[in-house]
This record gives structure tokens, C-alpha cells and sequence, in this order.
């Protein structure tokens, strides 16, 4: 038996005994656990699916061990990804610090920052949110106003944030501060991280055109930020916010994203409309339109595959993050579009014990911010144009 | 961001190099204005097969290279991409997966000429305008002993010259694949030459008299081994379509980077920015799609048709707007016939054609999702 051979059936054996029964059916939306203080586990086996998988490291599988991970190859965490798929095993954690801090501490952390955070992250005991986006500052985030003042031995930290995902759930925030007023636009910005409960932190929760409220504004009024939480060197800000980025990118991108609502469309379809004598869809418009969805989201889910073999090959996806953004989001509109389309009436219903209660309308509404959130479309398209396509500017 | 193992990429990289230095679009235009050469896709049989491509995917023992669908969809690309003119997917992909699957004297005979690029042989399925596999009308008839053929095949491409020609027909088993001779009495071929200076025969069959043993196969055996054949030319087809599409794209991008109007370069223009990104994400994920067809083909996956068929629709969409942007962001220069552009254009028109078009194959991927 080849070693990757003996590590699957080793998984296998392993997923088998500890992955509670309860962790092995299709996950909703409100089943996401995020971890964190305050985090509220919906069951017992929801609490012990995390802590025997964080125990093994198979929260963040391909981390080193050292700071919590499980040190897998990318063919290891490909066949433990295909062991989980294999018995519907949930994610046991997701989170912005898996996601996007974690691979910016890696790259850019000191010895000891890693130490510190990334095994609170791995054990899902600290929830992190993400402090960029300004009121003035969206698609040009750059031009962010937000200060941090040397006050000797810490940054005092003043201003607003909006946009901030889950803040008010939030325990820790990495934040873009302007440390330096007096540098360029891109070389004044430094990466702060600190305590969401610190004097001064208010957050307002967003109510959007969905009814949800994921996104909160988020006040900083003198905030005392320790000179030792930077991440890099001051000034060095927006070169860890980019990169993070690409990884916020390749996260919003993925096609089975937590903000996707996966529903089948075919079946949805079919169900609301009804077939023809012949076996078609009794309406041909919508039919044409499903058919080239379906051509399309077959062609996104394979480069969705390729892009993961990309990277397990070893290759960092930078600016490409921004096509996976682009082609996932606009794909995902329309997804939901035809999804309510194919609803008609009863996919109108907003409150009230029919159709689950609005889903259908609500994911609609939700999903036209993925084509902003992010970076927008407009964004992607000019990232893709200047940095693969040396389109001049 | 294409993955390829080693042998792939060697194969890639050796198909870049030839076809670029050895027929190269310039070749194309040379051929298309030497009326005597037109439409005579021989003369580079030779140097196909000694690469190992006219038999790439022929098993051994008829001398094949037996490297498998992805390889001679990386080969496609090349192809495309050198608008070279070459019975490839005729000859190399079609007959011989038809050969292959069908086994005994033919493949022995046959398949051996074709790896050897000592002849072509030619596909005669289609009679009407569009790719309809399933209504085919050409008919062959027992009387007696002796065996006949009627019908009227059209699209055949690389027909006329061909050495043989594979014809698809009716038969009181079902489906029938027929190899025939061109020569045979009552058979007749009128060549066409198509707007991308392609040859795509009409042949004639009346009352072609064939031997027995030139039934390939019939019934059920016949339509697996079309369908198989119909799959894997769908992939390797969208794969030089996709060649096509990407050499329009870059000559367009380029285009951008260097043409100046009201003092600026236009490719600062953010309208033109935003469509050229579009086209290259859509060719990224397009060209993923064909890449995973290929592998399921190969590996005789149960998604290798849905994959295959979704490929060439995919591929139809994305080459009408590779070459439709090239051409518009060029300007008046992209209407010239001295630029690609129009070369481009209508090659890629030929292979959205060629064994069915985006809503073909559409319809097929609804029906099977059961709507």
C-alpha cells in the first residue's frame, strides 16, 4: 500500500469513529459553526466534532503543527477533503481567521505572533473580523482614513469602519489603520489586530435589502492598540491587506463558499413549472436559460477543480483569485435569479409559514451583494486587465 | 493555469514548437492561395505520423502511440491555435476510435495506414444541415448476398481524397458503420471547400456494392462505438476550437496594448478593459471544462458525455465571443483579410459546426437532468 493509500484508509478509519452522527448531514446556513467567546454550539456533537478535530489538527489540515495545524501535503488534505465528502461530514469550524488571517500570519507573522494566534484560530476559541471598508473608502479602499497615532507604546485608534462582517459576534478584528499621515496613500497603512471588547469599540449591526444583517458599522473612539499587535512593519499594510485579500477572493470565488446558497435548481424548476408532453420543462424560455446556466456552471465547477489543483501543486493563485471572484459571483446572481424566476408567486412570499419561510427571496436579494462584497466585479475586471492581461493604464 | 502531467506537457510543448515554426498560419494562408493544394490536407500526413500523432489513439500493435484523449486534445489546441490545416480529427480521432472500438481485419489494415500516415479516412455521418446523429437515413440493404449502400452524406469533412470513408447507416440490425471506398462504383464525391478553406465532401451512394467484411459493425455495437467516437471528437474538437479562440484573444490583447487613439493607448480605455478580462475568465474556465472532459473520457467516466457535450457548448459560446471581441476591438483592421482576425472567425464558425452546435448539445444536458 502507498503511504497516501494508508493514510486514506487510516482517515477513514478515523472519520468513521470520531464524526458524530449528527455532523453528517447536509449543513444549512444557521449550522455554520463559527467558534469564538460567545459562540452558542447548537449540540453536544457539534462541540465535540470541533474539539476532536481541532485536537488532530484537521481544522486548518495543511497549517504546520507547530501552530496548530495538521502539517498535511496537498495530497493528504486532498484525500482527507474526499474522506469528509465521502460520509457528508460537515466542516467542524469556518471562520475568517481559517480563511483569510490565518495565511496572512503565515506569511507575514512573527515567530511569536504565530505562536499565539494561530492555534486560538485552529481551536476556534477566537472569532475574527475583518476592519477595511470606510464609508469614504469602498471600491478605492486605499484612501482609508481610519488613524492609529503613535502614542508610544501603543496606537490610539480612531474612526469608522463599515462592512465589518459578524463585528458585533466578533472577538478580535484585523483592521487597516493610516499610522503614517504624513507617507503615500498605499505606503501609510499599517495591520493592526486587537481585542474587540478593548475601550472604545462600538459596533451597529447593517440591516440589508435581504432582511439579514451580517455586516456591521463599526466605531473606533481612542482605542488603545499595544505596539506589538502590527503584523509586518509599519507602513506595510496594504501589501498584507492585498494579499489577504486574494485569499478573501478564492474563499468568495469557491463555489461551494459558505455564502452560496446551494439549491437544485433543476429540481426546483421542474417542480414549480411542470413538463411538457414531451417531457420538457412547460415553459421554453426558462428552459433556454437553465440549459445555458447549466453548460456554464459546469464549466465554473471544473475550473473551480483545477484551481484547487493549481494550488495543491504548489502555486500561489494572486491576481487569478480575482477570476475565481468574478466567474463565482456573477454565476451565483444568477443562480438565484433563476431560481426566484422559476419560483414565481410563491417565491415572492417574504413571512409565513409557507416555502421556507421567504429562503428563495431573501438568498435572491442577498446574493447581488456577492458581485460587491469583496471588491467588486468592476474591480476583479480591472486587477485581471493590468496584472495577467499588462493591459497599460 | 492549465495542469498537465509530464507527458503532456512534453507532448504541448513539442506541438507548440512544430506547429509553430513547421505550419504556422502563415502556412495556412500559402495553402489557401495555391489553388492546386486546396483543401489537400496529404501532403502533411508524413510528418504527423512520425511524430506519433496520426496514431495517438491507436494501441500498439497496429503501431499507435495510444496516448489517450487528453494528449490529443493538447495536440487540438496546438492545431487551433495554428489554424493548421491537417485530417487530425477526421482521420486520427474519429476513424481511428471507430477502428479501435470495432476491432478484427479493418483495424488491422486500416488503423495501421493511419498510424503510418498513409492514409485518411473519413467520417460520412451527417446528411442535413445540422448534427442529428440520431436520424440518419442512409440506408444499408441485404439482397441476397450481396450487401448495398444508398444515401447522401454531406460535411464529410477531409472527404474528398480520402482513402476511405466510414459511412454511417440504417441497416435491419439497427445502426451500421461501413467502410467504403471512394472509388467504388456509384459512389460519388463532390468537393467543397468551406469558409475556412476546409474540405467537407457531398457523397453520393447509389447502390454502393460492399463487401461483407467491410461492416465494421452494427446494432448495438455500431452505436457504442459511435457515441464513444461522437464523445471524444466533441472534446477533441472543442479543444482546437479552443486553440482558435485563444490565439484571437492574444493577438487581440495585444492589439490593446499597442494601438493609440485620442492620444491614449486604447487598451487604458476601462469599456475595453472590462470585456477583454471577461473574455479571458471565460476562457480560463472554458478551457478547465474541456481539460476535465478529456481526463473523463480517458478515464471512462459515467460524466465523460454530459462533460463532452457541455465542452462543445461551452466552447460554441466562448469562441463567438473571442473572435466577434477580436474583430470589434481591432476596428475596421480586424474586417481586413490581411489580419487573423477573419481567419480566426470562421474556423471557429466551422468547428461550432462541426458534430453539433451549443443548442445540440444543450438540449441533450436538459433532457438528461430530466427537464
Amino acid at each position: 500500500m502507498t503511504d497516501l493509500a494508508q493514510f486514506r484508509q487510516e482517515t477513514r478509519d478515523w472519520l468513521a469513529t470520531h464524526c458524530p452522527a449528527e455532523m453528517r448531514t447536509p449543513m444549512g446556513e444557521n449550522d455554520i459553526c463559527w467558534g469564538g467567546r460567545h459562540f452558542v454550539f447548537q449540540s453536544s456533537a457539534q462541540k465535540e466534532w470541533l474539539d476532536v478535530m481541532a485536537a488532530r489538527g484537521w481544522t486548518v489540515p495543511g497549517w504546520p503543527k507547530a501552530y496548530g495545524g495538521g502539517g498535511l501535503s496537498g495530497p493528504e488534505q486532498k484525500v482527507l477533503a474526499e474522506e469528509m465528502a465521502r460520509i457528508n461530514a460537515r466542516p467542524p469550524l469556518q471562520s475568517f481567521g481559517i480563511w483569510m488571517l490565518g495565511p496572512a500570519l503565515l506569511h507575514f507573522g512573527t515567530e511569536e505572533q504565530k505562536r499565539h494566534y494561530l492555534p486560538q484560530i485552529a481551536r476556534g476559541e477566537i472569532r475574527w473580523c475583518q476592519g477595511y471598508s470606510e464609508p469614504g473608502a469602498g471600491s478605492d479602499l486605499a484612501s482609508l482614513q481610519t488613524k492609529g497615532e503613535d502614542k508610544g507604546a501603543y496606537f490610539e485608534v480612531s474612526g469608522q469602519k463599515i462592512w465589518t462582517s459578524y463585528a458585533d459576534k466578533a472577538d478580535w478584528i484585523f483592521c487597516l489603520v493610516r499610522t503614517e499621515p504624513d507617507a503615500k496613500k498605499h505606503t501609510g497603512i499599517s495591520f493592526l489586530l486587537f481585542d474587540m471588547a478593548s475601550a472604545g469599540v462600538t459596533t451597529k449591526p447593517i440591516k440589508l435589502i435581504s432582511g439579514a444583517s451580517p455586516f456591521c458599522e463599526t466605531f473606533f473612539d481612542a482605542v488603545q492598540v499595544p505596539k506589538g499587535q502590527i503584523v509586518g512593519a509599519r507602513g506595510q499594510g496594504w501589501t498584507i491587506a492585498k494579499y489577504l485579500l486574494t485569499h478573501e477572493r478564492e474563499m468568495i470565488g469557491g463555489s461551494d463558499a459558505a455564502i452560496f446558497a446551494k439549491t437544485d435548481l433543476i429540481a426546483d424548476a421542474s417542480q414549480a413549472i411542470g413538463l411538457d408532453d414531451t417531457g420538457r420543462l412547460d415553459d421554453p424560455m426558462m428552459r433556454a436559460e437553465l440549459g445555458r446556466f447549466l453548460v456554464d456552471e459546469m464549466a465554473f465547477d471544473a475550473h473551480v477543480d483545477m484551481t484547487r489543483a493549481y494550488m495543491r501543486a504548489g502555486n500561489e493563485l494572486g491576481a487569478r483569485s480575482a477570476e475565481l471572484k468574478y466567474l463565482g459571483t456573477e454565476l451565483n446572481k444568477r443562480r438565484q435569479s433563476l431560481r426566484v424566476a422559476a419560483g414565481g408567486a410563491d417565491d415572492l412570499v417574504w413571512e409565513g409559514p409557507a416555502n421556507d419561510a421567504g429562503q428563495a427571496a431573501q438568498d435572491w436579494l442577498r446574493s447581488k451583494g456577492n458581485s460587491i462584497e469583496g471588491g467588486t466585479s468592476e474591480v476583479m475586471l480591472g486587477i485581471l486587465s493590468k496584472a495577467i492581461l499588462n493591459l497599460p493604464s | 493555469m492549465e495542469i498537465l502531467n509530464d507527458d503532456h506537457q512534453m507532448v504541448a510543448d513539442a506541438a507548440a514548437a512544430y506547429l509553430s515554426k513547421s505550419h504556422p498560419i502563415t502556412a495556412f494562408r500559402a495553402l489557401r492561395e495555391n489553388s492546386a493544394a486546396q483543401g489537400d490536407t496529404r501532403a502533411i500526413l508524413t510528418e504527423f505520423a512520425e511524430l506519433g500523432w496520426m496514431g495517438i489513439l491507436l494501441p500498439e500493435e497496429v503501431d499507435g502511440a495510444d496516448f489517450g484523449a487528453r494528449a490529443a486534445g493538447v495536440i487540438a489546441e496546438e492545431i487551433g491555435r495554428n489554424l493548421t490545416v491537417a485530417p487530425f480529427l477526421s482521420t486520427a480521432v474519429l476513424s481511428a476510435s471507430l477502428l479501435r472500438q470495432t476491432g478484427g481485419t479493418a483495424l488491422s489494415e486500416w488503423g495501421a495506414k493511419i498510424a503510418s500516415g498513409a492514409a485518411i479516412v473519413a467520417l460520412a455521418l451527417e446528411e442535413g444541415a445540422k448534427h442529428r446523429p440520431g436520424r440518419i437515413t442512409t440506408t444499408l440493404t441485404q439482397t441476397g448476398d450481396s450487401l448495398t449502400l444508398t444515401g447522401r452524406k454531406s460535411f464529410v469533412v477531409d472527404g474528398s481524397g480520402a482513402d476511405r470513408l466510414i459511412v454511417v447507416a440504417q441497416s435491419v440490425e439497427g445502426l451500421a458503420l461501413v467502410l467504403v471506398d471512394p472509388a467504388a462504383k456509384g459512389c460519388v464525391i463532390t468537393p467543397q471547400l468551406l469558409l475556412d478553406h476546409r474540405n467537407a465532401a457531398l457523397v453520393h451512394l447509389d447502390e454502393v456494392s460492399v463487401p461483407k467484411e467491410a461492416v465494421l459493425a452494427t446494432g448495438a455495437a455500431a452505436q457504442k462505438a459511435l457515441d464513444h467516437a461522437l464523445c471524444l471528437g466533441r472534446a477533441v474538437t472543442a479543444a482546437e476550437q479552443l486553440g482558435v479562440a485563444k490565439a484571437a484573444a492574444e493577438q487581440t490583447f495585444e492589439y490593446l496594448r499597442t494601438r493609440k487613439q485620442f492620444g491614449l493607448l486604447i487598451g487604458q480605455f476601462q469599456a475595453l478593459q472590462h470585456r477583454a478580462a471577461d473574455l479571458y475568465c471565460e476562457l480560463e474556465q472554458t478551457s478547465s471544462l474541456i481539460a476535465r472532459a478529456l481526463n473523463a473520457i480517458e478515464a471512462g467516466s459515467d460524466e465523460a458525455e454530459a462533460l463532452s457535450r457541455a465542452a462543445k457548448a461551452k466552447m460554441a459560446h466562448v469562441g463567438q465571443q473571442a473572435t466577434e471581441e477580436g474583430v470589434q476591438m481591432h476596428g475596421g483592421i480586424g474586417m481586413t483579410d490581411e489580419m487573423d482576425l477573419g481567419l480566426f472567425m470562421k474556423r471557429d464558425r466551422a468547428l461550432t459546426e462541426f458534430l453539433g452546435d451549443a443548442g445540440c448539445h444543450t438540449e441533450w444536458l436538459l433532457r438528461h437532468r430530466g427537464i
